[in-house]
């Protein structure tokens, strides 16, 4: 299965709440009128100048193997190791929310908008996080058809550049995909063009597969430790 | 309330319009620019951004009270000599080469432009030549940079290995931020500083600043 998906951007507006958490206001505070203006503009922004776009594609997990040597620069144990070879079932993804949103960003820090840039980026980067999810259901749902799937399967996303899967690991992935059908660009430093672009492995098996505790040495310098809560809410 | 109590009241709570209008009225009135640039906009952002390290005030009021400085600064860029306002010290920042990510780049500029500093922004993508011609051209006394992946960190190195070569090191003095950046790193790589967040970025480059005055008397 290849296949470039339509995302309907109402799919990915992210709650109110989870763009002032990206911003670092703590949930509950009460807000003051013109941020409540200023986010709901954001919002309209981020919904004129946005062209979500995925594909998806599986491969098997001899072939993913191959995939995440990479340039042989992941870290001596990674947790997606010991993941992907349980899978039932493996698929590449790249998701882009296309060119406009970062020139509109831009533009406006350029113009001293910085509050409203910043509210655009939040809603853009949520955004993106919560494509994962989106094409994670469209890959169980497509398993589910196929009767490889069912009420224990979880399937979580892992992307290069993160639990100890070098970001160099970017070369192969797009060697495979091909994300440049759908506009994505990848530059020597491995960053992706458009910013606002995730890649990586959806990973369908059961849901025990993907626990792991985070106590690998990379994990020290991870800010946020977002797996365990990932892990939790899949578990759940 | 005074006139310079009004602008700064408004600078904290965002409000462009009234702090242009009012930094307007407190010239006609023949306040001297640079006062209004220091008791107002200058001392207006640093309350802001005490309260904004004290977790009274969060990044969007920050953002709205940068948006309100700059429009005061508008006016007042005119009356100065030649345009040039004065400044606590020159500042060249960058993304460094590879690296496309602007944000916290960006959000830093704002902070140090708000404390009074000139800041020259070179963008993102910066080669590590490109840094060191900025500082000799623009006089500068701090080189911030910013990455968010861990392939283009050593860039920062090189910028720093590049100091050192021209013999800039004690003239130049050196942050860095970003994610996967930490202090231990900056401390590797030989930089000066090391911050986690825009607020401390500020008040590093304070430090930085002074050091360097204190060095070279403000002209290095």
């Amino acid at each position: 299965m290849r296949e470039i998906i339509e995302i309907p951007l109402s799919e990915l507006k992210p709650e109110r709440e989870e763009v002032l958490k990206a911003q670092g206001v703590p949930a509950g505070r009460e807000q003051p009128e013109r941020l409540r203006h200023l986010l709901e503009e954001a919002m309209e922004i981020f919904f004129q100048s946005s062209h979500p776009r995925a594909l998806i594609s599986e491969l098997t997990i001899p072939q993913f193997e191959a995939l995440y040597k990479g340039e042989g620069l992941n870290a001596p144990r990674t947790p997606l190791e010991g993941i992907f070879r349980k899978a039932d079932g493996l698929a590449l993804f790249a998701f882009t929310l296309g060119r406009g949103i970062g020139e509109r960003i831009n533009a406006l820090f350029r113009t001293n908008e910085f509050a409203l840039a910043n509210f655009v980026d939040s809603i853009a980067s949520t955004a993106a996080d919560k494509a994962i999810d989106l094409l994670a259901h469209f890959y169980l749902r497509l398993l589910s058809k196929r009767g490889e799937a069912n009420s224990f399967t979880g399937i979580l996303g892992y992307s290069p550049g993160y639990c100890g899967w070098h970001i160099s690991g970017q070369k192969r992935l797009f060697e495979f995909l091909h994300p440049e059908v759908i506009g994505i660009e990848l530059l020597d430093s491995f960053l992706m063009r458009p910013l606002k672009s995730i890649s990586g492995v959806l990973v369908a098996g059961r849901k025990e597969i993907h626990q792991f505790a985070d106590s690998y040495p990379f994990c020290n310098q991870c800010p946020t430790h977002s797996c365990q809560e990932r892990i939790r809410k899949l578990l759940s | 309330m005074g006139r310079l109590a009004e602008i700064l009241n408004h600078l904290q709570q965002g409000n462009s319009e009234m702090v242009s209008n009012l930094t307007r009225k407190a010239i006609e009135e023949g306040i001297s620019p640079k006062e209004v640039l220091d008791r107002a906009l200058i001392e207006g952002m640093n309350i802001v951004g005490k309260k904004y390290g004290d977790h009274e005030i969060f990044l969007p009021e920050v953002l709205l009270a940068a948006k309100a400085m700059y429009a005061g600064m508008d006016v007042l860029k005119p009356l100065f000599l030649k345009e040039e306002v004065p400044h606590r010290g020159r500042i060249v920042i960058g993304t460094v080469q590879g690296d496309l990510h602007d944000i916290g780049k960006n959000l830093v500029g704002i902070m140090l432009k708000g404390a009074g500093f000139e800041v020259i922004d070179l963008g993102n993508d910066v080669p590590p030549e490109m840094f060191i011609e900025a500082v000799k051209r623009e006089k500068a006394m701090v080189i911030g940079m910013s990455a968010l992946l861990t392939t283009t960190m050593p860039v920062m190195g090189k910028v720093v290995e590049l100091l050192r070569q021209e013999g800039l090191q004690d003239r130049v003095k050196t942050i860095i931020g970003g994610a996967p950046v930490s202090k231990e790193f900056a401390q590797e790589i030989g930089a000066d500083a090391y911050s986690y967040d825009s607020a401390n970025a500020v008040k590093s480059v304070k430090e930085l600043v002074d050091e360097v005055k204190e060095r070279y008397g403000g002209n290095p």
